[in-house]
């Protein structure tokens, strides 16, 4: 459904800002893609290539199998599109700017009305509001209406939960499976390192270029070292002590645990570990064996 | 006897019939990291914004460190620190010239800003970036940037607006590892933040929805209240309820 070959885009006069470096990935038919990385890591740019928005310096894609320079109409009609930042009209109304994007695709509220219902309902009670008046959820759901009003094949989401609180968020993606579910690819981009195991397949990526692409259980599984979760009374004093210890290749916080990298080798090293900790005045301490999540992959491939 | 720093008593704020804050009473402690959570629309900028002083209440009352924030908003000023969400340096300037302009601000003399800058080029790691401009510094040196400036005039109380949205996980960590020895100072710190696992790091927690503190504890005595695994289980369990349409 999407291809990206060896995408290279520089910013500035002497193009000193290299913003997407030598990217390379494809999207399957009807699968949720996530690319997973920080602001700046080059999401943003990368989708506005893909979504003819932006030329590359350098390299190649497709979507649907068009070209993104040749074809750039024939994709602008295929897909849907949801910048991160707001980009409705806020002088019109929520049903007025549906009503205009329905209309500049050729399509009416009508025809694609079941594949907004469920999203469009919320809305609904609001429908002669100023689109600017409402409110950042909102907003932000009318965005996705606007989106999917023209029945797109592929549905471009940047940065959609940005900013957004962790039960919105799982309704957000819970609306996300539902329109997968209508064999809609979607290509989604998040900070967030937690909602990557949501995506059937993922690239991880910084500073413009890929760190790895995989599903999320492929990228969890190819940790190099072994992890171990950690926990005691207080983190702080927790983490100083693990800082210390020689067979520690590197130890951060997780909520409540810290997780611990050692190498795949060590055989005693939960006990040794503790006796340790206790020796340095940690108190209540309990290791586990743990597998690594896409934040710890997502660390380690940082180093 | 722990000492408050941050005591509020009802606190309410109305606009015209919508009560966007409603009678919230809460304590803070010196160096206490207090996270202050809650759903999108559930109140939580209004309640910061009247204790950092650039909102008053319609009812109730509140003092921050020692000052009231209906009549002494000059004095609150003075004595917090704040870092928005929105990055609010001068993306034009240089990182020493951010410095000493906000130094000035909080009426540091120039041998204090001097001292300051040097000091906090060197904790930062920024030799080499100082005569930079702040734009073109990555994101996370700039949340670092911003933190530190915020406590230049070495206030009581920091207000932190999500520091960490966006920001990579290991430039995140590095952020809460300021924010220890932060507090380990005895500087309190009032932190927002959408990130459940970051809510593990706080002393205490309140939970806000629909304008009311619906929950106020430790981590580990909320997740023993609601019988959760994590917090972000206890989250899900209170917010999911909110009847606010966001």
């Amino acid at each position: 459904m999407v291809t990206a070959n060896n995408l290279i885009k520089t910013y500035g006069k002497k193009h000193e800002v290299l913003a997407v470096d030598h990217v390379s990935f494809s999207v399957d038919e009807g699968e949720i893609f996530g690319l997973i990385g920080p602001d700046g890591a080059g999401k943003t740019s990368i989708f506005r290539i893909l979504t003819t928005l932006l030329l590359p310096d350098s390299g190649s894609a497709t979507v649907a199998g068009f070209d993104v320079f040749k074809d750039y109409r024939q994709i602008r009609n295929t897909i849907g599109y949801m910048p991160g930042k707001f980009s409705l009209y806020p002088d019109l109304s929520v049903e007025e700017n549906l009503n205009f994007f329905a209309t500049v695709f050729g399509t009416s509220i009508k025809e694609n009305y079941d594949l907004i219902k469920e999203i469009y309902v919320q809305l609904e009670p609001f429908k002669k509001r100023r689109a600017g008046k409402l409110s950042g959820g909102m907003k932000q759901k009318l965005a996705l209406c606007c989106a999917l009003i023209h029945k797109p094949a592929a549905l471009f989401l940047d940065e959609p939960t940005t900013g957004v609180d962790p039960v919105s968020r799982k309704e957000f993606w819970e609306m996300l499976k539902r329109l997968k579910a209508e064999k809609i690819t979607i290509l989604v981009s998040t900070a967030y390192m937690d909602e990557a195991t949501l995506c059937d397949r993922i690239a991880l990526i910084d500073s413009g270029k890929i760190l790895s692409v995989d599903t999320p259980a492929n990228i969890s599984a190819s940790y190099p070292d072994k992890l171990l979760a950690v926990k005691a009374d207080k983190m702080s004093p927790l983490l100083k002590a693990l800082s210390k210890f020689h067979k520690i290749l590197s130890s951060y916080s997780f909520g409540e645990y810290a997780h611990v990298s050692v190498k795949n080798d060590e055989e005693n090293i939960e006990a040794e570990l503790k006796n340790y900790l206790q020796k340095a005045g940690i108190e209540n301490i309990e290791i586990k064996p743990i597998n690594a999540s896409v934040e710890d992959c997502f660390i380690k491939l940082l180093k | 006897m722990q000492q408050v720093v941050i005591k509020t008593d009802k606190l309410t704020k109305r606009f015209g019939h919508f009560t966007a804050v409603n009678e919230i009473t809460f304590e803070v402690y010196k160096g206490e990291i207090f996270g202050f959570l809650g759903a999108n629309g559930a109140g939580k900028t209004t309640a910061m914004r009247m204790l950092i002083g650039l909102s008053k209440p319609t009812s109730g009352s509140a003092a921050v460190a020692g000052f009231d924030v209906y009549k002494q908003t000059e004095n609150i000023k003075k004595n917090i620190g704040y870092m928005s969400q929105k990055f609010s340096l001068y993306e034009d300037l240089t990182v020493l010239e951010n410095i000493s302009f906000y130094g000035g601000i909080y009426g540091l003399s120039d041998s204090q800003i001097k001292a300051k800058s040097d000091e906090l080029i060197t904790k930062l790691g920024l030799q080499k970036e100082a005569k930079k401009l702040v734009a073109s510094l990555p994101l996370g040196w700039k949340q670092k940037l911003s933190f530190s400036v915020a406590l230049l005039h070495e206030p009581k109380i920091v207000f932190l607006d999500e520091p960490t949205g966006g920001v990579d996980p290991l430039t995140r960590r590095q952020f809460w590892d300021l924010i220890y020895a932060t507090s380990d100072k005895g500087i309190t710190i009032f932190v927002t933040t959408h990130y459940m696992d970051e809510a593990e790091y706080c002393n205490r927690i309140s939970i806000m929805v629909d304008g009311k503190i619906e929950a106020l504890d430790s981590p580990e005595n909320l997740k023993k209240q609601f019988n959760a695994g994590s917090m972000d289980e206890v989250f899900y369990e209170l917010a999911r309820g909110a009847k606010r349409n966001n």
